[in-house]
């Protein structure tokens, strides 16, 4: 039997945590010559983010906790015409008790006080969700700034921020306009950026790149270096309206993008993808991606979020399916 | 807290293992203990001896096998010579269909291939599952596919005959696959022997052979050490050796086959540079070098293991490097959720910490992650070793482990230096987002293979193989295909001894004058001494010994030479700055010049008929003849000269596999004794049509064919050192080419004596060799004298893997 013994070698120091994990990126001012010197080889990172899900594996036990860190991490959204106050009302219902209390029970983690990580909806239900979630302490995130397209007058997109932080919401997502990256406008993306940062106050703003329409993926590092030089305390992949949604490769792009940036100014800045994500298998991807990408601090709701609206379905029945060892079905769990 | 709840907060990975209950199923079907597979059945060893195969991460016994004999050897052999009679007979196209079978019996398995793979050798169970077996199946697709189409792809060829295959242990059951499969495909019938250390996936796959109807003896598997491939190796019958291994291990086979006349392609090690410019994409190169030198423990004859970084971006890829390194995860082969299992044996082990501790000592900073590795089985941590010298042992042996070692560069001349300061060539990585640098810089490294922006990339489309002290041949590809076939007309050969061609006249040839001799009186008005030709122009020769030339009627013409080693060694010195020059003339440019060689001789026909006739006392048309089939010659090289290229090889990856056919370098060639101009054109000007430069030895029987030739180097353009000649003996100049360092590949068409000195010799740099092992050529005829075959011999493939998209 033979063993190693490495006693002399150079240890490596510990891993860097963010110190404090929620404090705010309070951004720097624009290094263009940083973002223009960004190389993004579009064919390694696909063989990376590939080899992501082979490399790693998630059974058993851990696998329902993984699980039940993804509903943590999760922002309930929905973001469609028809949202009524009575639909916002059961989503928050939702968000309040993600998962039925007996699987909870069962898997030893009615304990953990388990709450999706937010409730995300348009402005105009702001208010609705805010007192349907009092005492929970879940944050209520609203879409802004023209959401999807973000095409709006500069001044009207503002005062949606506004209004929406005065409406008790606690989270803003903001779309960037997608010309100034097309454009390699990076000036005019990086003011836009810091002006609903201003606008948020004390509300963390979430960019969301829209991805699917960047065209590439340097192009997806390098907006997100600007929206995190503009004070971003988030970036998301997509609007959930882009014919692309979130991608592993988007996601690696953008986490090596937080990687560099939180390397160079010390500002840890948190990840959402969002569309597209329906299954409990994804849902572990992404969580794979972070952990090995970024680290654990990355897995926890201060630093990671899902934007999802069927994903929850799909991991309550993984959750059952893991507690009973028979299949679940969708309508064995409360709708949202 | 429960389980759970405590895992939500850790959120650690946890085990992942994948069962290997039906490997130990299978394993008790075989009472753990396994006889040799000759045709077609279990055949107990004689004597039978048997030894252990351990499973490398618990260090516990798997199994036992059967070291096979010499009389086993025999065995193999017999049962593969009887079996080709029919197998070889079979139409491609029953072929193909057994080729298509194995290849579905192998994905019918996959898994337990996978699983008793990772068990066997101690690669993660990710590697055997998604690389090794996935490419092993693929392998035998693509080489069915070449069973059913070679009868109308390669006409004029034909299967070697019994092919005798020794393979490692680092990719067991692919370095079978890549041998196996070609050699079916083309019609031959193997004996394969697996490394000691893992040989199961051998076996389980003679099963399948059985299971699958393979007819009985076109495969054998012999199992045992180094005394079984030994065996193999030096038996008679076997017609063609083919080798997967150590370099130390191949420059042995290429010394005991020397001269037998067995066709050879070895596959040996490497010291593979990884080069990042500064305008990589770093991140992605951080993982490109985990694929590069953690993939299989870096136990991969192709490992990126050296890593050659631009000084201005060094600093930063350690620094992500050493961040990297500290996630990677090491354990239980068979965990889905590891990238680094168990090093193959203890002997490994101890080479690499022996290895790393000379380094160490040697002043190199060695640095390891964190986390610590486990307790049992032969395990060793991934490694980084930085203020590392071209000088080091770590910047030069190959290590054969997860031990990297970085240096940087300035410059992108200087990486192509430091790239190619080894005895290597096996493979290359290149990183950067230039086109215009990738490009540039592929062709300018000595490697079979270069991967652009990735690393490791393999299919059985593409061929796989060395330059320099990595060994020949292809595997993979249409190029890997020409290891398993031989010319038909070749066959003819071995029964004639007699040159070629008009009976020249007894008396005439040359004899060796002594040292200041003075020669019988000249008849010619004008004093003519040649002399040497290198470097462009006509060289004294360092000694003053002379060959003095008689022609047909017994009279004294001139003398020529005696060249010796320093003026070998000076020719070689000058065919590099020749070769320098016109590697990177255009093959137009090429062509242009061989035709104006054409041209000139043509202007000078009658002189060099006339010539012929005086020395030889041939007749005139015979003579004429030879004239004019040297200047077809020209013609067919300057022809060929921009239309023997490459291919893009049809790779299952979004990129362009390019396959390009390079020249070799400085090449040798002795040349025949008959056919004194045809010869020497004949192996010159394929030699130059490729963009070698060559050193040629002339006819030693009637040097002045060659050195009149020099007048019509002179005028037709060909730059200096690009052809150089020494005229002199034979038996004193081979040797000193055939040992030379610095010459990359030598043609011998002397006596079979001189063709298995050359092979001997060939070993210091194991050169590229080709012989017809004293058989005569029949250089009058197109289908010998001139042809694909050549062009072959004066190149080499390197696959350049372009991945593409924005």
């Amino acid at each position: 039997m033979v063993t190693t013994t490495r006693s002399e070698v150079p240890r490596a120091p510990a891993p860097v945590e963010p110190e404090v994990p929620h404090a705010r990126n309070p951004g720097m001012p624009l290094e263009a010559e940083w973002v223009e010197e960004v190389r993004v080889n579009r064919s390694a990172v696909e063989r990376r983010a590939s080899t992501l899900t082979t490399r790693r594996s998630v059974k058993k036990d851990w696998q329902a906790a993984w699980l039940l860190k993804a509903v943590a991490c999760m922002d309930l959204t929905t973001l469609a015409g028809d949202d009524t106050p009575g639909r916002v009302q059961r989503l928050c219902a939702k968000a309040r008790r993600p998962v039925r209390r007996d699987i909870l029970e069962g898997l030893g983690a009615d304990r953990l006080g388990l709450t999706v990580g937010a409730v995300c909806v348009y402005h105009a239900f702001v208010e609705t969700a805010v007192r349907a979630l009092q005492g929970s302490g879940i944050p209520v995130a609203a879409v802004s700034t023209g959401f999807p397209h973000g095409l709006s007058p500069f001044e009207t997109r503002l005062a949606e921020i506004r209004a929406s932080v005065e409406a008790g919401a606690r989270e803003i997502d903001i779309v960037i306009t997608r010309a100034h990256v097309l454009t390699r406008n990076w000036q005019a993306l990086y003011d836009e950026v810091r002006a609903f940062r201003e606008a948020c106050g004390d509300a963390h703003m979430k960019a969301i790149l829209a991805t699917g329409e960047l065209a590439t993926l340097r192009n997806v590092y390098q907006a997100s270096l600007v929206c995190m030089m503009a004070g971003a305390d988030f970036i998301k992949t997509s609007t959930g309206k882009e014919s692309a949604n979130a991608t592993l490769p988007v996601g690696v792009t953008m986490a090596r993008a937080i990687r560099e940036y939180g390397e160079r100014t010390g500002h840890a800045v948190g990840f959402k993808p969002a569309g597209g994500i329906r299954t409990a298998k994804e849902a572990l991807a992404w969580l794979i991606l972070m952990k090995e990408e970024l680290g654990n601090a990355w897995l926890e709701p201060t630093l990671f979020r899902f934007g999802a609206s069927s994903l929850l379905r799909d991991i309550e029945r993984q959750l059952e399916h893991h507690l009973t060892g028979r299949y679940s079905a969708g309508h064995r769990h409360p709708m949202a | 807290m429960s389980r759970i709840a405590e895992i939500f907060e850790t959120m650690e990975y946890g085990p992942a293992p994948e069962s290997p209950d039906r490997v130990d199923a299978w394993l008790r079907a075989h009472d753990a203990r396994f006889d040799l597979f000759i045709g077609g059945e279990w055949v107990a060893g004689d004597p039978g001896e048997r030894f252990e195969v351990v499973r490398p991460s618990t260090g516990e016994p798997l199994a036992e096998v059967t070291q096979a004999s010499e009389a086993d050897v025999d065995r193999a052999v017999r049962a593969a010579r009887e079996a080709f009679a029919t197998w070889s007979r079979l139409s491609g196209h029953e072929r193909a269909r057994h080729l298509y079978a194995l290849a579905r019996g192998i994905q019918k398995r996959a898994r337990l291939f996978a699983v008793l793979e990772s068990m066997d050798n101690g690669k993660p169970i990710r590697e055997s599952r998604d690389l090794d077996i996935p490419l092993v199946a693929r392998h035998f697709y693509h080489h069915a596919g070449w069973a059913q189409l070679i009868e109308r792809d390669l006409p004029g060829y034909e299967p070697v005959g019994v092919v005798g295959q020794v393979i490692p242990w680092n990719f067991p059951l692919l370095m079978l696959a890549w041998k196996i499969a070609p050699a079916l495909a083309a019609g031959n019938t193997v004996v394969l022997k697996p490394a000691e250390f893992t040989p199961l996936t051998a076996l389980l796959f003679a099963e399948l052979c059985r299971d699958a109807g393979l007819p009985p003896g076109v495969v054998n598997i012999v199992t045992g050490d180094g005394r079984t491939g030994a065996a193999l190796v030096a038996h008679p019958d076997v017609d063609k050796v083919a080798f997967t291994g150590s370099t130390e291990v191949g420059r042995i086979i290429r010394a005991e086959t020397a001269g037998s006349g067995k066709k050879l392609s070895l596959e040996l090690g490497g010291k593979s540079p990884f080069i990042v410019y500064d305008d990589a994409d770093l991140d992605s190169v951080v993982e490109g070098v985990v694929d590069a030198i953690w993939f299989n423990q870096g136990q991969v004859c192709c490992a990126g293991s050296r890593i050659l970084v631009q000084e201005s971006v060094a600093a930063t890829l350690e620094r992500k490097l050493r961040a990297r390194m500290e996630t990677l995860r090491m354990g239980d082969p068979l965990d889905k959720g590891i990238d680094i299992g168990a090093i193959v044996a203890p002997v490994q082990l101890e080479r690499i910490r022996s290895l790393v501790e000379q380094g160490r000592r040697e002043g190199a900073r060695i640095w390891q992650p964190s986390w610590s590795t486990p307790k049992e089985g032969y395990f060793y941590p991934p490694t980084l070793c930085t203020d590392v010298a071209p000088a080091s042992t770590l910047a030069q042996v190959e290590i054969f482990g997860p031990v990297v070692a970085l240096m940087t560069f300035r410059t992108p001349a200087e990486s192509v230096e430091l790239a190619n300061d080894t005895r290597y060539g096996l493979a290359a990585s290149v990183w950067t987002e230039n086109v215009n640098l990738a490009l540039d810089i592929a062709p300018r490294i000595k490697a079979g293979t270069v991967w652009i922006n990735c690393t490791n990339l393999f299919d059985a489309a593409s061929g796989f193989g060395g330059y320099r002290e990595s060994g020949y041949g292809r595997e993979g590809g249409r190029e890997g295909l020409f290891e398993y076939v031989v010319p038909s007309w070749t066959r003819a050969l071995k029964k004639r001894d007699r040159a070629f061609g008009p009976k020249p006249a007894d008396a005439s040839g040359t004899r060796p004058l002594e040292e200041g001799a003075t020669p019988p009186p000249a008849p010619a008005p004008v004093d003519r001494t040649p002399k040497l030709y290198y470097g462009g122009k006509q060289a004294r020769p360092d000694a003053e010994y002379a060959l003095a030339v008689i022609d047909a009627e017994g009279h004294f013409v001139a003398e020529v030479p005696r060249g010796n080693r320093k003026d070998v060694r000076n020719a070689v010195e000058a065919a590099h700055r020749g070769a320098r020059a016109w590697v990177p003339r255009t093959a137009h440019n090429r062509a242009q010049i061989l035709y104006y060689m054409a041209e000139n001789l043509s202007y000078r026909a009658d002189e060099f008929a006339a010539r012929l006739r005086a020395l030889q006392g041939i007749r005139r048309k015979d003579a004429e003849r030879e004239v004019e089939l040297s200047i077809r010659r020209l013609f067919t090289y300057a022809a060929w000269a921009d239309k023997y290229d490459g291919a893009v090889h049809h790779t299952p990856f979004r990129n362009v596999t390019l396959a390009m056919p390079e020249p070799i370098g400085a090449m040798a060639a002795v040349c025949p004794d008959e056919a004194p101009l045809l010869g020497f054109v004949s192996v010159m000007a394929p030699l130059v049509c490729m963009g070698n430069a060559a050193v040629i030895v002339p006819s030693q029987r009637w040097p002045l064919l060659a050195t009149d030739f020099y007048q019509i180097l002179e005028t037709s353009d060909v730059p200096a050192g690009v052809v150089n000649v020494v005229t002199g003996l034979r038996t004193e100049l081979t040797p000193v080419l055939a040992a030379h360092d610095d010459i990359d590949g030598i043609w011998y068409f002397g006596d079979a004596d001189g063709a298995a000195e050359v092979e001997r010799l060939s070993t210091g740099n194991m050169k590229r060799t080709w012989t017809t092992y004293g058989a005569p050529l029949d250089w009058w005829s197109d289908e010998q004298g001139e042809g694909e075959h050549f062009l072959r011999e004066a190149s080499q493939v390197k696959n350049i893997w372009v991945p593409y998209g924005e």
